[in-house]
């Protein structure tokens, strides 16, 4: 009784993204006639017919723009926010604890307030219609609750193991890649795919930033196909969506854990 | 916080120096001519001209303004309660080791993950239309509907439905802090004869509160600057007659469409000062009920 209940539930909670599945494989007409799920004539032709894109250039081509953009910030955001990290769970300098603070304060700042004047900088720069906005400020460390996560992360590793090598006569910058980087490696991959999550769900700075279609994330492709195409073929829109949230499916698949555990990194321990 | 304090001091600020850099690059830099941008009048082409407080003033004679603000604060005062209870109650529902109840808990986590892309926006103004799938099911049961999405009165609630639906995030958040609490209590609970109802409202509730308070700062933070279903939903404009017009939305608007980025970086700054002052009140107020076990 217990679990119909449970999965009754679950399946009122599915039901758009399951309605969404199935429409992608149904033809335009029937999409509307009911709110069924089984296609009464199967059809691939959405997929075939949306990968074609909008503006000519092809869904692929989004594909790997999206992909292109969320490797370059995964990279980033590991290597700058784990230095960040290491000084402040490790290492001992003045006004430590002030710059914590700061960082945890702009944590919970809306990036509105940065948004226009980096707009307006970034255009006088010629950086506008480039990824170079999306992706340089995260060789920076601008993403506060990743440098948190690490911290809160590295904190348990012991530092009498850290101690051992030092009396070896390894440095600083010795021990962050031959022993913080190695240890931390299941926060790193936490890193990573919230990285990826959230460049791939991102929308509004990849809007303000790119313009040109053949520089369009799957984001601003999806966009502008609805309003290319109007409400002419659902069909084709439905199935480029689901490719869209494929990629997040799969992360999830093989990642559960560590994303649940990052999740929660970011509440308990602070 | 100690480190191991083997280093020379200089170190530290080495490897701190990608975030101190950025901090200033990509935060206080932007912060302060963001602060100079609002008190003047900006359109990009020609040099900002200082007009003291007049985007302030124009502000707050702007019906558009308070029209954002009233939509954005139904959103969060409809959306937030609705979604963390949710999220509670499942997260008691789903605590136990019961079988399958990873799959289960993956099931009601999905929605948050897809929840913020342009495609679900995308399903939801189709779910809402008027030859939608909800109204077939409306139909079913003998109920004719209408274009929910192009209604004025009920467009913004398909929009606060949508977040309640991504629940999930606030759920594993609860899970974690419910596996924390000491089995100790449960058992002492047991023993004095406490039943269900009671040990959740006496034992599980306070020792809960601060995941509660986590929960709603941080779900109140995020329905403030939420963007993407209402641009997608309204097609940008905030339509029908402005009733989904959030106020990232309206902050867009101003600065991307009309290019008036004094106004905008107005707006921003009235943001700010929203936010900070509902964080900072939900501090104070937390105080006396947040229960930390020390």
């Amino acid at each position: 009784m217990f679990h119909l209940i449970i999965i009754l539930c679950g399946l009122i909670m599915l039901y758009p993204l399951l309605w969404m599945l199935s429409s992608s494989f149904k033809p335009d007409v029937e999409i509307f006639q009911s709110a069924s799920f089984i296609p009464k004539k199967f059809t691939i032709n959405n997929y075939i017919y949306g990968w074609k894109g909008v503006s000519g250039v092809s869904f692929g081509k989004f594909f790997l723009n999206s992909l292109f953009i969320a490797s370059i910030s995964i990279i980033a955001n590991i290597i700058s926010c784990s230095m960040a990290a290491y000084a402040f769970a490790k290492l001992d300098f003045k006004f430590k604890n002030l710059f914590f603070s700061i960082m945890m304060i702009t944590l919970m700042l809306p990036f509105h307030v940065r948004l226009i004047p980096q707009y307006i900088v970034f255009n006088k720069i010629g950086w506008v219609n480039t990824y170079l906005p999306l992706t340089v400020p995260k060789f920076f460390a601008v993403e506060g609750f990743f440098i948190f996560m690490l911290v809160q992360f590295m904190r348990t590793i012991s530092n009498e193991l850290l101690e051992a090598p030092r009396i070896d006569g390894c440095g600083t910058f010795s021990i962050y890649i031959n022993f913080i980087m190695p240890l931390s490696m299941p926060a790193l991959v936490t890193v990573a795919i919230f990285t990826f999550i959230w460049t791939w769900n991102d929308f509004f700075s990849q809007m303000i930033y790119i313009s040109a279609p053949k520089k369009f994330t799957v984001s601003l492709a999806l966009r502008m196909f609805v309003d290319a195409t109007g409400t002419s073929s659902w069909g084709a829109l439905f199935a480029m969506s689901c490719l869209s949230l494929l990629p997040l499916l799969l992360i999830f698949i093989f990642f559960q854990r560590y994303l649940i555990e990052g999740i929660m990194t970011g509440s308990i321990k602070g | 916080m100690k480190g191991y304090r083997f280093n020379r001091p200089w170190e530290g600020y080495a490897f701190l120096a990608p975030w101190i850099t950025g901090f200033l690059c990509f935060t206080v830099i932007p912060m302060i001519l963001s602060l100079y941008f609002s008190f003047t009048y900006y359109d990009i082409m020609t040099p900002p001209k200082w007009i003291g407080l007049k985007n302030y003033v124009d502000i707050f004679r702007d019906p558009r303004f308070y029209k954002s603000l009233r939509v954005t604060a139904t959103y969060v005062v409809l959306g937030v309660p609705f979604q963390l209870t949710f999220a509670l109650i499942l997260a008691v529902v789903l605590k136990k080791d019961i079988p399958g109840v990873r799959v289960y808990r993956a099931i009601y986590y999905l929605p948050s993950l897809f929840g913020g892309s342009v495609a679900v926006a995308i399903l939801w103004r189709q779910l809402f239309n008027k030859e939608g799938a909800i109204n077939k099911i409306l139909a079913l049961i003998g109920i004719e509907g209408m274009n929910w999405i192009a209604t004025p009165s009920t467009a913004l609630y398909t929009l606060i439905l949508l977040a309640i639906w991504q629940f999930g995030s606030p759920m594993v958040i609860f899970l974690g802090g419910l596996k924390q609490i000491s089995q100790d209590y449960y058992e002492a609970a047991e023993i004095d004869g406490c039943g269900k109802i009671k040990t959740f409202f006496y034992i599980t509730l306070p020792l809960l509160t601060p995941m509660v308070f986590f929960n709603v700062v941080m779900t109140i933070i995020n329905a403030f600057q939420a963007f993407t279903p209402s641009y997608i939903i309204s097609g940008g404009t905030g339509a029908p007659v402005d009733s989904t017009l959030f106020y990232t939305l309206y902050l867009y608007i101003k600065g991307f469409r009309h290019f008036s980025m004094g106004y905008a970086s107005a707006l921003a700054w009235i943001l700010l000062v929203i936010i900070a002052g509902i964080t900072a009140t939900m501090f104070l107020i937390g105080k006396y009920w947040v229960y930390y076990d020390e």
